[in-house]
């Protein structure tokens, strides 16, 4: 199998000492990864020192062999939510176009064609109704789809889902995740912080277990065991029903 | 030198020096508490607002002092009012609000002022003095009102500090220990529009804001403690306020305001890049230093680790090459070469002088205790439950032996457990011959 | 074409290029940044004029350029360092404009530049200065270079439409896709500067800072769609130019302070009875809801 991420030795500092330490790990195309770990363990930070949002002490990324900034077409991100301004003057179709603007390139309207696109994106996860709306009167799931629509258009190989299941309600959740799962069968890699180990194994194929330093890396099989999630929580998890 | 002593000794000029003095220090204590919530410009806003005030005032009552400071204030006080109105009553933030406002209260005085203007012949009757300010000719009567202003507000400021501060920081929380919370805010306010009001005579408008700002923002950098940093921005914004009035008296054509805004601006700008602990020169050395130990530690670690790895495979080479220390790594050749270098530098590693390099016995210490420091703290996180306090200071980890010193049995024993224990020095000198005579 | 006309029509172009340029400021919440470079850009002034030692167009504007920039980046530094923004902004624009301050009143006291022109403008004079050309007479000064920088300005945010919305929405994920996102803020701010300066010289920092803030707002309040948002902030900075203009007149008083008092009632309009977020609409809609439920 190819390698869709590969992470070498990534060490993140913003303060004076390292929030993430010598994590390493390499990922096979095809997965749907969930990124794991208590509050703080630096999920998010990793999701954004990969994409170069954050600078980097030490360690290499490479995105399919190559450097990111190689790669960001291949790549989508959705941001842990509510970094943008709501109030903005758009609707949640435009919020999906700006996911194509990385194919439309510089100086050019978007098509026919992608606005087409943008709107099977909204689609695709329940939302085409609301095409007109503005983006503050979206509730917060409605908006979180949103969002995974913009993702969607972005026609990425690659995703990086800062908790996309953060605040949105159980159908929603399930809506996502087999969306998430279409996208696999695409031969797409998605990357997904989460939170809810009831539903992990369920939901994923491969686990990072991270606390700072990485735990460990691998298949659902292999890295969903008690042993391996107690230590990346430090031993404090009361009550684990699935394993 | 006459010059100097006859210009000290005038009588005016001891006056605005005065009044310059207790004008920096007041608004450098009022602005500290405007800064830190975050409603600096709002004091800009309200300087701008009370033109339109100003010019009420002389339309209703004429060129009386009193009465153009009442007006100012009220139109001062207007602008904070429709700065809160407009943020809280649309989806216009912060910024936008008192854009809005400032701008149109200005755009609004100056209509007042011209039409006084037209109206009354051509007689300005000085009304623009408080555009720009007339801090060197400020008389008697001014810089009474001044410190006058300027004692009450101190003064308030000493009695009402530790509500002020609560204020100042948690704004909920002070309402739910039941301060007046409204009658604070309306208190902060006041104190506000009475300093602008008071300043923008000397300073003019435009340059009121900085002294609001530009003094607290300064004190800031020097510590952390609400009290002293607005005692600070008192003697920065009355150091400045003094400084300003002397230079602008001996240069002629100086004016005042500009010129304590600027020596203001210096001391903020030495505090931005000099102070220790926040200042920006500070920080990088210390984000440089930081990120030079990181690379350091993990080519030791690094190497430490190629050791084990060969001790384990029974090889009996104990040296290595910069290339190899890239690669395994993962660092860019660049900072693999600087970290080799400090390292010999500090005699961790020593070179051969054909390529390859082997580690000193300190090296060999200090790698072990790396290696070990940074998988103690691997297991410590795994198994935080059930072990007490870290084996090592969470933000200070500077001292790597202290800590490794007190590791305690349970620790030790886990990380055997991990199969993580660094495979201890000691093995390796009396496993191999000295690595000096074994190549 | 008659004095007045050309009064207005300037203030119009004023009214509309700041109104363009203005709606993206006000969505990346940098209104006050605006309020700094009004300010700062004296310092370009007098900076130009002692390099060049005359006031023409093309030194004016480089000097605001530079300035604005300079402005922007320092505003920047402070920001990044850990300065909240409002401090950081209030700082620099007092600081750069005390420095210009001290120059105009050493350097350059019997030019045509004093302070009280620059912030209050001379919009009254501008149809005194003309251009000629092969003897014809093509109209004031002020005019043709508000009428280019308006057309720069348009051409711009044409061209830069859908970087300028992304990067303004989304900063993060504009640079996670791969677009220069600094160096279209310098770009922005550029053009915020050279608006700026165009406008200026007619109307005066406050006006200019009036203009750019104000029209924009409003327009916010009347529509969800940025498109439109630009069009109508463009619409109504140019309708405050001209019936502030007209009060100036019945009124005689300062055209400029006319002019931002106009955008000033405007907003107090749109703020209490515009359809969607007006206050009124919103109390109403409010009352329907609890007397439906
Ligand atoms: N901009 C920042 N400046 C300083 N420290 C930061 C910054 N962002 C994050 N941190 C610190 O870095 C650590 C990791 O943060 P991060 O946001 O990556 O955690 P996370 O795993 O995403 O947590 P969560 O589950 O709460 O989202 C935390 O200790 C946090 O306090
Ligand atoms: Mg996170």
């Amino acid at each position: 199998m190819k390698t869709a991420v590969n992470v070498e030795k990534i060490t993140v500092a913003y303060k004076k000492t390292p929030v993430l330490q010598d994590v390493t790990f390499s990922i096979p195309e095809g997965q749907l990864v969930g990124i794991i770990g208590p509050n703080g363990a630096g999920k998010s930070t990793l999701l954004k020192s990969i994409l170069q949002l954050v600078p980097k002490t030490a360690g290499d990324v490479s995105i399919k062999g190559k450097t990111v900034q190689q790669q960001r077409k291949l790549i989508g991100y959705v941001p842990q939510r509510g970094d943008v301004d709501w109030d903005f003057p758009t609707n949640a179709l435009d919020v999906v176009l700006m996911g194509r603007y990385g194919h439309i390139g510089w100086f050019k309207r978007p098509k026919k064609k992608d606005k087409e696109h943008a709107l099977s994106c909204l689609d695709k996860v329940g939302m085409k109704a609301y095409a007109d709306r503005q983006i503050s009167q979206l509730s917060g799931g409605q908006q979180q789809r949103v969002f995974l629509a913009r993702a969607l258009a972005q026609d990425a190989s690659i995703y990086f889902m800062d908790e996309p299941f953060a605040g949105v309600d159980a159908a929603t959740e399930r809506a996502i995740i087999a969306l998430l799962n279409e996208l696999k069968k695409q031969g797409k890699t998605v990357l997904v912080v989460h939170h809810d180990l009831q539903t992990a194994e369920e939901y994923f194929d491969w686990l990072l277990l991270l606390n700072k330093h990485l735990i460990a890396s691998g298949p659902v099989s292999k890295t969903f065991t008690t042993d391996l999630l107690q230590k990346t929580y430090g031993g404090k998890l009361a009550f684990l029903s699935s394993s | 030198m006459q010059e100097w002593s006859q210009l000290l000794t005038s009588a005016n000029l001891q006056w605005v020096l005065l009044g310059t003095l207790f004008l920096g220090m007041a608004s450098g204590v009022v602005g500290s508490f405007v800064l830190l919530r975050k409603e600096s410009l709002v004091g800009d806003a309200m300087a701008h607002a009370a033109l339109p005030g100003i010019c009420l005032g002389f339309l209703l009552y004429g060129r009386e002092l009193f009465a153009l400071m009442a007006g100012a204030a009220l139109t001062g006080l207007l602008a904070i009012y429709a700065i809160r109105a407009i943020t809280a009553h649309s989806k216009l933030k912060q910024d936008a609000a008192i854009g809005i406002v400032l701008s149109v209260f200005f755009g609004f005085g100056i209509v007042l002022l011209t039409y006084i203007t037209n109206g009354s012949a051509g007689n300005k009757a000085g009304l623009d003095e408080f555009i720009f300010g007339q801090a060197a000719s400020l008389v008697f009567q001014d810089v009474q009102i001044l410190l006058g202003t300027a004692i009450v507000l101190l003064m308030i400021a000493l009695l009402f500090f530790k509500e002020l501060k609560l204020l100042t920081f948690d704004p909920l929380f002070a309402g739910g220990i039941g301060l007046p919370v409204s009658f604070l805010h309306g208190l902060l306010s006041s104190m506000v529009v009475l300093i602008v009001i008071t300043g923008i005579q000397a300073v003019g408008v435009v340059l009121m804001a900085a002294l609001l700002i530009t003094p607290a923002i300064a004190a800031r950098y020097w510590t952390e403690k609400l009290g002293i940093m607005a005692m600070l921005a008192g003697i920065i914004g009355g150091v400045s306020g003094v400084f300003g009035a002397m230079t602008s008296a001996v240069v002629p054509g100086l004016p005042t305001g500009p010129v304590i805004v600027v020596c203001a601006t210096i001391v903020f700008v030495c505090s931005f890049l000099f102070a220790p602990a926040r200042g920006l020169v500070f920080h990088w050395l210390k984000n440089k230093k930081r990120d030079q130990a990181i690379w350091q530690e993990q080519v030791l670690r690094s190497i430490y680790e190629l050791l084990e790895t060969r001790y384990k495979e029974h090889s009996t080479s104990l040296v290595f090459t910069k290339k190899e220390l890239s690669y395994f790594t993962h660092l860019p050749p660049k900072r693999v070469m600087k970290a080799f270098h400090d390292l010999q530098k500090q005699a961790f590693i020593g070179n051969m002088n054909d390529g390859y390099f082997y580690l000193t016995d300190a090296g060999f210490q200090k790698a072990y205790q790396s290696t070990l420091q940074y998988r103690v703290e691997n297991v410590y996180l795994m198994y935080e439950s059930q072990l007490g306090t870290p084996p090592f200071g969470t933000e200070d980890r500077d001292e790597s032996e202290t800590a490794l010193d007190t590791m305690n049995t349970e620790l030790r024993h886990l990380l055997k457990k991990e199969n993580l224990e660094p495979i201890s020095f000691q093995v390796y000198k009396t496993t191999f011959k000295p690595y000096q005579n074994d190549i | 074409m008659s004095y007045d006309m050309w009064i207005i029509l300037t203030g119009a172009l004023v009214g509309a290029a700041c109104g363009i340029i203005g709606t993206f400021l006000v969505l990346r919440k940098m209104a006050m940044i605006a309020d700094a470079i009004s300010h700062t850009v004296l310092l370009g002034i007098v900076g130009a004029f002692l390099v060049s030692q005359t006031l023409e167009g093309p030194f004016m504007l480089i000097g605001a350029v530079i300035t604005g920039l300079l402005t922007t980046f320092f505003i920047q530094v402070l920001d990044s360092s850990g300065v909240q923004t409002d401090a950081a902004i209030g700082v620099v624009f007092t600081a750069l404009f005390s420095v210009g301050v001290i120059l105009v009143s050493l350097f350059a006291r019997n030019v045509h530049l004093d302070v009280d022109h620059v912030l209050m403008g001379d919009i009254t004079f501008i149809p005194f200065h003309t251009i000629e050309w092969n003897g014809m007479t093509l109209g004031p000064k002020a005019f043709w270079l508000i009428a280019v920088v308006l057309v720069i300005d348009i051409v711009f945010i044409t061209v830069m439409y859908k970087e300028l919305k992304i990067t303004s929405f989304d900063p993060a994920m504009a640079f996670a896709l791969g677009l220069p996102v600094t160096a279209l803020h310098y770009l922005f701010m550029s053009m915020v500067s050279i608006t700026t300066v165009a406008s200026f010289d007619s109307v005066g920092a406050i006006l200019v800072v009036a203009m750019l803030i104000v029209p924009p707002s409003t327009a916010y309040l009347l529509t969800d769609r940025l498109l439109f948002m630009i069009l109508y902030s463009a619409a109504i900075g140019a309708a405050s130019a001209v019936i502030g203009y007209y009060i100036a007149q019945w009124l005689n008083v300062s055209i400029a302070g006319s002019m931002a008092s106009t955008t000033g009632i405007l907003f107090l309009l749109a703020f209490l009875f515009a359809p969607q977020h007006g206050i009124i609409a919103k109390r109403l809609a409010r009352r329907l809801s609890v007397t439906e439920s």
